[in-house]
């Protein structure tokens, strides 16, 4: 008995012992460490960063934040010894957040670059963000069902092709339509649902709330005080939309508190509706839907049309809310490498190939030309509506928009609405006033 | 002797337990209390600016509004958990067929995490609910009773094993002895079984005081506060402190060390009350 006692003893303590060293070492070498954003193209990035260290020498580090954590993961990251180096801020508001990190990029290569200097965040005369790809949203439809419509005989409309669809009233009609004869289309409701669930209703609470927010602040000098109040001007034209959306639906508006943005593509993709609100970063999950019954060259977008005022040139909303960010408190060569690698990213030919390619990313550098641009159906189509001259983008002006509670709340208020237990009236006073209390509440 | 021997192994043994209580637990508790007396945007780097977090915290109506709902929770649930605990207990120290299958199975949702166990009850509870073309997010009382009821499911096994613990102890001699008497069994359980579980109680309802008042992962997986935050509880409500607006983070960490002290005090204030019924056994 006693003979083993000893060594096991010995064993066990060594171990304990071990868990602990286990957390300490260290390495001095120039690394880059990137916090990444996207965890739909975690692997793909650590591949590049592989390439790269086999061009360069330079190690990078890539590190991913799982979905919607992004801002939980950098906050603990950034205390740590090994802090990111590039990082990425999601426009004016995250700059707030994270401004004593940020460090001034107006003298890098890759800003040089930028085709638009004015979609990078300034402050004075600091570049603080640069933009590093292109997105768009609009209604995403499913050109085939509209077809269908089209070609039945007993319509009531007079359309013959989406193309004329240009305005609010006209999307209306073709809609209620298409719902009373969703049997003959093959359909279950014209939209997919409307996905309310917490955490699940970006898509209304931001996307939707972009556009009576860009129309409302027209002209403003938006870095001003002007942006600190909204009289929410438009609410009866997002209330139009959401109505649209919520009334043509494949599902009842009673249970939308349950519904995520993976539901509504599913549905899309399995073509049990006609359109989804959503953006181009939408493409790989409606193609990795399985059963996906979409045809790539069916896959259009459609502005959203709210009846906005001067709506019939109203273009797809295209901005970003990727920014990257050199950390501010990391040594010179640290942030000098950095900014190499992500300059490399965007000009080497094997840079510029995983961005297009394999990020599926319209980027927003004049390294790239318009043969540049993803082949993903939805990024084609960002890039039709970003160079047809006669309709205007909509900016993506969410992300002026006070905190991440106004979203939430505004949300949580959108889902007693469809619920049937709130007034709209009441949902647009709670959007004024939390806007208002949540600049003022800013530190 | 055997005290003499171990000796040169104390540092051996309970450093690393020691190392790891610091920095996992001792050394985050107290730079969180520093913490709250900040302004940061990262834990390392911070600037002092007294109560002002505090004042922040105490104003805000959401704070106050989750503390209420947690409240009215903790005591339902304490109250509930604790009765089909005891009465668990008491079913199966009877000597029935199958008691220990039962006391598996009744032990074994506390054996499932917190957030697996929300989307379950999220699921069970949106499919009832779908009947009538609603769900959990419909109304408060949903959420507050889908709550109790799963923190029920999870608990009641876990206090059952301990009433079950302290029924066994209960000494033969003195039922025995009350059966002599003439006490019935509801006199029995009143005047004898009751006073001599008293140390179980105690145990028992501090485990659900505090495991109310914490409840985190339920909360979020079941309902993450739907309708409007009405279902949100303390700890959803710090989390979202923290993230949800620019610069809140150290209210965020002030409505963590209220938290604290409220969950403490109230710990030892029941702690003190339950023990005062204990007797000797």
């Amino acid at each position: 008995m006693k003979t083993w006692r000893r060594p096991v003893a010995l064993l066990a303590a060594l171990i304990l012992m071990m868990g602990l060293a286990g957390c300490g070492g260290g390495e001095d070498q120039i690394t880059v460490r990137y916090l990444n954003f996207k965890p739909e193209i975690a692997g793909k990035y650590e591949e590049l960063a592989r390439e790269y260290e086999k061009a360069t020498g330079v190690r990078v580090m890539v590190d991913t934040a799982a979905n919607n954590t992004y801002e939980q993961t950098l906050t603990a990251r950034m205390a740590s010894p090994e802090a990111p180096t590039l990082f990425q801020i999601n426009g004016p508001r995250g700059y707030a957040a994270w401004k004593d990190y940020c460090a001034d990029l107006s003298g890098t290569e890759l800003y040089k670059h930028l085709t638009d200097k004015s979609l990078a965040i300034t402050d004075g005369n600091k570049v603080v963000g640069i933009p590093y790809v292109v997105e768009g949203y609009g209604i995403i439809y499913n050109k085939a069902i509209t077809d269908r419509y089209f070609a039945l005989k007993d319509r009531s409309t007079a359309f013959t092709s989406m193309e004329q669809i240009t305005s609010y009233d006209k999307l209306s009609s073709l809609v209620q339509d298409m719902q009373k004869r969703r049997t003959d289309l093959g359909i279950e409701g014209v939209f997919a649902s409307t996905s309310l669930k917490s955490g699940e209703d970006w898509r209304w609470q931001t996307h939707l709330m972009n556009l009576p927010v860009y129309y409302e602040l027209q002209g403003a000098d938006l870095t001003g005080e002007a942006v600190k109040n909204i009289d929410f001007r438009h609410a009866d034209r997002f209330r139009a939309v959401f109505d649209l959306y919520t009334n043509h639906s494949v599902t009842d508006k009673s249970r939308l508190g349950t519904k995520t943005v993976g539901d509504s593509m599913a549905e899309f993709a399995l073509e049990q509706c006609a359109m989804v609100q959503n953006g181009n970063w939408a493409w790989s999950q409606i193609d990795d839907v399985p059963g996906n019954k979409v045809e790539e060259e069916n896959v259009r977008f459609l502005p959203i049309y709210g009846g906005f005022p001067g709506e019939e040139s109203q273009g797809l909303c295209i901005g970003t809310e990727n920014y990257y960010a050199i950390n501010a408190k990391a040594s010179a060569e640290e942030q000098k490498a950095a900014a190499d690698f992500i300059y490399w990213l965007y000009s080497s030919e094997m840079g510029k190939d995983y961005v297009t390619d394999e990020f599926g990313f319209i980027a927003p550098f004049d390294t790239f030309t318009d043969e540049d641009t993803p082949d993903d159906p939805l990024a084609q189509e960002v890039r039709r509506w970003m160079d047809n001259k006669e309709v205007e983008s909509v900016p993506w002006q969410f992300t002026l928009f006070p905190s991440a509670k106004f979203k939430e709340d505004l949300g949580a208020s959108l889902l007693k609405y469809a619920q049937g237990t709130k007034s709209f009236e009441d949902v647009k006073a709670d959007a004024v006033r939390s806007w208002k209390e949540e600049y003022a509440a800013t530190r | 002797m055997e005290t003499r021997t171990l000796r040169p192994w104390f540092a051996v043994f309970v450093l690393p337990t020691l190392a790891a209580f610091l920095v996992a637990f001792l050394i985050p508790f107290v730079m969180g209390l520093w913490l709250s007396f900040t302004r940061f945007t990262t834990v390392t780097d911070a600037a002092f600016v007294g109560l002002e977090n505090y004042t922040a915290a105490l104003a805000d109506a959401d704070f106050l509004r989750a503390l209420g709902f947690t409240a009215l929770f903790a005591a339902v649930a304490i109250v509930t958990v604790n009765l089909f605990a005891f009465s668990l207990a008491l079913l199966l120290t009877r000597g029935l067929r199958g008691t220990n299958l039962f006391r598996s199975v009744f032990f074994l949702p506390n054996l499932i995490g917190g957030i697996v166990l929300g989307y379950i009850w999220n699921l069970l509870i949106n499919g009832i609910l779908g009947l009538w073309g609603v769900d959990i997010t419909y109304a408060a009382s949903y959420g507050f009773w889908g709550l109790v009821a799963l923190t029920n499911w999870q608990l009641i096994g876990y206090m059952m094993v301990i009433y079950i613990a302290g029924l066994q102890n209960v000494p033969g001699e003195l039922l025995e002895a009350a059966s002599i008497d003439g006490a019935g069994a509801w006199t029995t359980l009143w005047r004898v079984k009751l006073p001599l579980v008293m140390p179980s109680v105690t145990i028992c309802t501090f485990l659900t005081l505090t495991n109310a008042f914490k409840m985190f992962d339920q909360n979020l997986a079941l309902t993450a506060g739907a309708p409007e935050g009405e279902t949100r509880m303390l700890a959803l409500d710090i989390y979202q402190t923290f993230y949800g607006r620019v610069g809140w983070q150290g209210v965020g960490q002030a409505k963590a060390v209220l938290f604290f002290l409220l969950v403490a005090g109230l710990a030892l204030l029941q702690l003190r009350l339950t023990r005062r019924r204990e007797v000797e056994g």
